[in-house]
């Protein structure tokens, strides 16, 4: 039958083709990954699309040959111009889809309930449960405008731009950002989370595997958000213990003034490494009150619940968000330059870090700690 | 004059405002400029403004309107393909020590742009021109039940895209992604003008969707010839009905969003602050309420037109027209339970995120019944390959394989490690230019000759259809293996250069489909240089089988010079199979609605409206504003609104008709 | 569905050769509904705001603080007889009653001004006392619904004396009876809409 022979071809072809691509895998990160949450997360595309290809391969494949066989010039297909109908061909167009639908719905469910990113890990890895004496190492996180702060309260060190883990041990992450969403996504240890101005969310995750991973912000965040990458460092046990002596020795601290410095927007921000942190700093930050005199939202974004406390009335404008257009002045009202105005070197000549790239992209930019004042060239 | 009076006469306007530092901005608007000017000067030179002006802007001829959505269409892709290729170019050189050529303000400003415009003013306007243009006919109505209301909402589509086309020139557009997210699109982090741009733009054209939107469900409703009850009515009148039923109850969602957005940015109000108890993710619910039936508002069409063009080319009945139609509206309920499936990552419960990512997965049921539908009304049937039916197999090809990776995308754990990712780009570009696109060209090549009255050049169509389907898969095949390699969306700059490869693959797919644009201009431009061979004087060039074939190419303006009595869901089929003799005399007067300029002139208000918002040139927007309200009032003081085309004028018509049809037939 | 049509003894006929008489105007109503849903929904959208937001105070003054049910009630009543007074008109326009509908109307814009008084009265004690739009998520959505709908009133009082021009100088012809069934609908719905504002705004609000 060879029309039908040269249906399955495209088929064959595109296994041929992305058979090497997940076998040969070092490259597809999300595929291979080196934690166990994004390892069963991976084998769970495996499982729905092997489910769905079930039924895509066939339809691909009569496509094809329908499409050949009742070709207007063959005048030996049957042709039965007013066949419009029928109940057995109904009931199969409808249940196939329905069934393999109720299949991955299943896997759905369990899948969706078993990899909640909010519930803590039952195993570290496969065969290797996880025992209640066993704690998780909490981490911190806190998208900045463009860069990462990453704080360890047990350890009581902070760092930004540099996510270090102790490899097979769950970490609990808990994450929220200073200004605008971002998504914090390693994808070699499990899948992305938002982190959300004035809400907390979380993430729990082990890494396996010793060795370098790239996590990155998945989600726009502004002007510097290409380049809000951080390297994440899995190392065991030991070298964990080593990394927090040797960036607890560092003398400078996180304190709130230190972190409305860092909060200010800025691109490209080297590692940085903070000796000792202030109590409860990621708390405040969450509430939105980190400025000396700002009042705590108390409005936390707990899994499904939204607590809400009524501070004492004040009748001014809260926080300090900018005032509605109608509301000013022409006095207040600034003009509008095209932003690209004032440039540096011309784009596609500087080197990455470089202060003229900063000039093309942002006006201003402040002075924030391991980095000088920059962007007036 | 003192600065004040200045900012008072000019809002934030200044000279400052214009790109002028911008070179590749600079000969963009050199080059729009000099062919704006000699656009002018030929329409100037040939005096065309006064037909232009009688004929077509001021038209209230459903079939005029619908080609003015289509050119507008095809104009707007133009833009946003431009700015596909810059974003493609960009990330296929921005390695390493390359920054690419695009700093990061111009290139925010193109993907936001890019998707705003593919989706705002070139999809939309598609498929409400193909709708416009085609279901009146397929009904056997003269026009739209609300002809004058129909102009104003093209013209208001129109005022929005010319907004979007402003801001390239006159400040910037949005920097915030197509759905301008909040806090990001808030004034405290985009306190510039883009924003404003895009809420603007969007709600001056949302105005004008949502109007043809309950236009065209009245027109449905109201009148349908005598005889077609709804299960007789052609799959794409109930395609556009589900649509356009989802385009009432989905785009005031839009304008609600965008308006408490727009509060926030001009009065100061915290809905979507970080502050004040304002909550961002208000936002992401509410637009996406809206933003995830807007993705079927966009396919429920393309799959009618794949309905119709696979029954006429199969030369055969449509297999399973009842299930077609319940699929059709179970697809059209479930859209609206499944919004939350964009936003999994953001720490909803399981049981939450398992319901809505098995309501999507629901939704491939219905979809998957279609596929097969299609497939069995080519099962014993005699296919020509004519290019609407190589488009609608391409389409199938193409579609499944998006329609898989957007269940893939639907089970929340693995949609973990893709959202956001370069494989959800390529899974949404995969379903609206595999299936949404798609279904355009397929229906742009079958209707064409109904709305001029000859074909289109198969030869260029052909290589036009070749490099659409090639140059997809070049360039998307490249982002669905990025997406597995952990590569997210928007990046301007990559610093492993073991991706670049990909990347420079897929721009090699972008400059193949930029080839395929390129040969659908062509194909459009040598039809017309050559209608008289490619001329069809039938009416009826596919043989086809629904009402809108029964009368002449190009239709009179009364459509039809009788309402036609339908007794069959293929009515023209039914008619041709039973010799159905069209009268030839006996012709009366045909009542019809006048032209008017209002619409264009309330547009135009709107526009200056828009603009002086955006600009904070309060005067202006309270002088356009009133004029807006008096130009409506003005409007509805008219009352002799309609005329009958004289029995002289329609007899001339139709026996010209019959000649042509006796020579045809002799 | 069977392929072939059903024969019947008689020839078919295909094509309708007397002009049927079409009601001009004939979708008018029930394309004025559908645009009244999806105002509905916008309506819809902002009570949802004014669900999430409703106790968002950030510390500024509550709804039990601010809301006067008093003034409120007298606002509503406005609204109330305001709707029974178009009622009359149109009962009037069905009795063709040239004068009685335009005292009908000119009474119904009565109420509908004073209503519109009171609210911006309102506000502006609001505004007064500190409680803006901008001071908290809850005053924004409060002002916000309560303003949509003071506008919706506003664009409904200009559409009252402009048809209560056109009835003026065209009478009661059927394009002005249309147009006065469409602003009755328009003007009930905003009486709906009102009901929902009272009881989940202020009634619920005040009891917070």
């Amino acid at each position: 039958m060879p029309p039908f022979r040269r249906a399955l071809r495209p088929t064959a072809l595109i296994a041929t083709l992305a058979a090497p691509l997940v076998l040969g895998g070092c490259d597809l990160v999300v595929m291979n990954p080196s934690g166990d949450v994004a390892r069963q997360q991976a084998d769970l595309i495996l499982w729905s699309t092997f489910l769905m290809l079930l039924i895509i391969v066939p339809v691909m494949a009569l496509t094809v040959l329908f499409a050949f066989k009742y070709r207007a010039s063959n005048r030996d297909a049957e042709y039965q111009p007013d066949w419009d109908h029928s109940t057995r061909i109904e009931l199969v167009i409808w249940s196939a889809p329905l069934l393999i639908i109720i299949a991955l719905g299943a896997l759905t469910w369990l899948a969706t309930h078993k990899l909640d990113p909010y519930r803590p890990l039952d195993r570290i890895a496969p065969g290797k449960p996880i025992t209640a004496n066993d704690k998780p190492l909490e981490i911190q996180v806190v998208s900045l405008d463009w860069k990462w702060l990453f704080i360890y309260p047990e350890q009581g060190i902070a760092t930004v731009n540099e996510l270090v883990l102790p490899a097979d041990r769950q970490v609990r992450f808990r994450l929220t950002s200073s200004s605008v969403m971002n998504t914090f996504y390693v994808p070699a240890l499990a899948g992305m989370i938002y982190t959300m101005p004035g809400m907390e969310t979380k993430l729990h995750a082990v890494m396996n595997k010793v060795g370098s991973f790239e996590g990155v912000s998945a989600n726009y965040s502004g002007a510097g958000f290409s380049d809000m990458r951080f390297p994440t460092l899995s190392v065991d046990p030991a070298g964990f213990e080593q990394w927090v002596a040797k960036t607890k020795a560092s003398d400078t601290a996180l304190d709130a003034s230190e972190y409305l410095t860092l909060e200010k927007p800025s691109e490209k921000v080297p590692a940085m490494h903070f000796g000792t942190i202030e109590a409860g700093l990621f708390d405040r930050i969450v509430q939105m009150c980190v400025k000396p005199g700002s009042t705590c939202t108390s409005h936390m974004m707990h899994h499904g619940s939204g607590a809400q406390q009524v501070a004492p009335p004040v009748n001014d404008k809260p926080g300090e968000g900018a005032d509605g257009a109608l509301m000013k002045s022409p006095d207040e009202m600034k003009t509008s330059p095209h932003l690209m105005h004032p440039h540096g070197a011309p784009a596609g000549k500087s080197e990455p870090g470089a202060e003229s790239n900063r000039n093309m992209t942002r006006m201003d930019a402040p002075a924030y700690p391991g980095r000088a004042a920059a962007g007036e060239a | 004059m003192s600065e004040t009076l200045t900012k008072m006469i000019f809002g934030r306007l200044s000279l400052e405002s214009l790109p002028l530092h911008e070179p590749i901005v600079v000969a963009t608007f050199c080059g729009v400029a000099i062919g704006g000017i000699a656009l002018l000067g030929a329409l100037t030179y040939f005096r065309l403004w006064g037909y232009l002006w009688k004929e077509w802007f001021t038209t209230v001829d459903h079939k005029r309107i619908g080609i003015m959505y289509m050119v507008l269409g095809l104009v707007m892709l133009l833009r946003g393909f431009a700015d596909a290729i810059m974003m493609r170019a960009q990330q296929a050189m921005a390695f390493g020590a390359n920054e690419g050529y695009l700093n990061a303000h111009h290139y925010d400003q193109i993907f936001t742009a890019h998707g705003v415009i593919m989706i705002f003013f070139v999809a939309m306007p598609f498929v409400t021109g193909l709708m416009n243009f085609v279901v009146p006919l397929q009904i056997g109505a003269r026009d739209v039940s609300f002809p004058f209301l129909n102009n104003f909402s093209f013209w208001m589509t129109a005022a929005g895209a010319a907004l979007v086309m402003a801001s390239l020139f006159i400040g910037e557009f949005a920097r915030t992604g197509w759905l301008a997210m909040a806090p990001l699109s808030g004034l405290d982090y985009s306190p510039d003008v883009g924003v404003d741009y895009y809420i603007w733009a969007l709600q001056i054209a949302g105005v004008g969707t949502l109007l043809s939107g309950v236009n065209l469900v009245a027109t449905i409703v109201k009148m349908r010839a005598p005889g077609m009850g709804l299960m007789k009515m052609p799959v794409f009148t109930w395609t556009a009905l589900a649509t356009n039923i989802l385009i009432v109850a989905a785009f005031p969602v839009l304008t609600a969003v965008l308006a408490m957005l727009s509060l926030d940015r001009y009065v100061g109000t915290q809905f979507f602050t970080n502050t004040g108890g304002g909550n961002p993710m208000m936002y992401v619910n509410m637009i996406w309420i809206w933003g995830h039936p807007e993705v079927y508002i966009l396919i429920l069409p393309a799959f009618g037109i794949f309905s119709e063009v696979t029954s006429t080319f199969s030369g055969k009945r449509l297999f399973g027209y009842t299930s077609m139609v319940y699929a059709v509206l179970v697809i059209t309920i479930l859209s609206y339970l499944v919004w939350l499936h964009h936003f999994f990552t953001m720490g909803s419960g399981a049981s939450v995120n398992s319901f809505f990512g098995i309501t999507t997965m629901i939704i491939s049921i219905p979809t998957g019944a279609k596929i097969f539908n299609w497939l069995f009304t080519m099962y014993k049937g005699r296919i020509r390959f004519e290019l609407p039916m190589m488009w609608t197999i391409a389409f199938m090809l193409t579609f499944v394989i998006g329609g898989m990776t957007g269940v893939l995308l639907a089970v929340p754990p693995a949609d973990f490690v893709l959202h956001n990712s370069l494989f959800l780009v390529a899974h949404f570009h995969n379903v609206i230019i595999g299936g949404v696109l798609f279904g355009l060209f397929a229906g742009i090549n079958y209707w064409w000759p109904k709305a001029f009255g000859f074909k289109l050049d198969k030869k260029w169509g052909l290589v036009s259809f070749w490099c659409w389907v090639v140059g997809f898969w070049v360039a998307f095949t490249p982002l669905y293996v990025l997406g597995l390699m952990g590569v997210t969306r928007r990046l301007r700059h990559f610093e492993d250069p073991s991706l670049q490869i990909w990347f420079v693959v897929a721009a090699i797919g972008a400059a193949i489909i930029a080839v395929g644009i390129a040969a659908f201009l062509l194909q459009i431009f040598v039809s017309i240089r050559n209608r008289e061979a490619l001329k069809d004087e039938s009416g009826d060039p596919w043989n086809a089988r629904t009402l809108e074939w029964a009368t002449s190419s190009p239709p009179p303006a009364y459509n039809f010079a009788f309402t036609p009595i339908i007794r069959d869901l293929d009515a023209w089929y039914d008619m041709k199979a039973n010799n159905a003799k069209r009268p030839v005399a006996g012709f009366l007067p045909i009542h019809m609605p006048k032209n008017t300029g209002a619409g264009i002139i309330l547009a135009g208000f709107s526009l200056v409206f828009g603009f002086a918002m955006i600009w904070y040139v309060w005067w202006l927007a309270a002088a356009s504003f009133l004029g807006l309200v008096v130009t409506a009032i003005a409007h509805t003081f008219n009352y002799d609104r309609d005329f009958y085309i004289p029995v002289e004028e329609v007899t001339e018509t139709e026996n010209a008709r019959t000649q042509v049809l006796a020579r045809l037939g002799a | 569905m069977s392929a072939t049509t059903v024969q019947t003894g008689d020839t078919p006929v295909f094509y309708q050769l007397e002009e049927e008489h079409h009601e001009p105007g004939g979708s008018t109503l029930l394309g004025f509904w559908m645009y009244l849903m999806s105002d509905c929904l916008i309506f819809a959208m902002l009570f949802a705001a004014w669900g999430v937001y409703g106790t968002s105070f950030a510390g500024g003054p509550t709804s039990h603080e601010l809301f006067k049910l008093p003034l409120v009630a007298v606002n509503t009543a406005m609204l109330l007889f305001s709707s029974i007074t178009y009622g009359f008109a149109m009962i009037a326009m069905q009795e063709k009653r040239q004068g009685a509908v335009q005292a009908w109307l000119a009474l119904t814009a009565v109420f509908g001004a004073a209503f519109l008084c009171i609210e911006l009265y309102e506000f502006s004690e609001l505004i007064h006392e500190g409680a803006g739009p901008w001071r908290s998520a809850f005053l924004s959505s409060f002002f916000t619904l309560v303003g949509t709908h003071g506008l919706h009133v506003t664009f409904g009082l200009i559409w009252l004396f402009t048809l209560m021009v056109q009835v003026a100088r065209k009478g009661l012809i059927p394009a002005n009876v249309r147009r006065l069934q469409c602003l009755s609908l328009f003007w009930h719905f905003l009486d709906v809409v009102w009901i929902g504002v009272f009881t989940f705004v202020y009634l619920f609000g005040a009891m917070r």
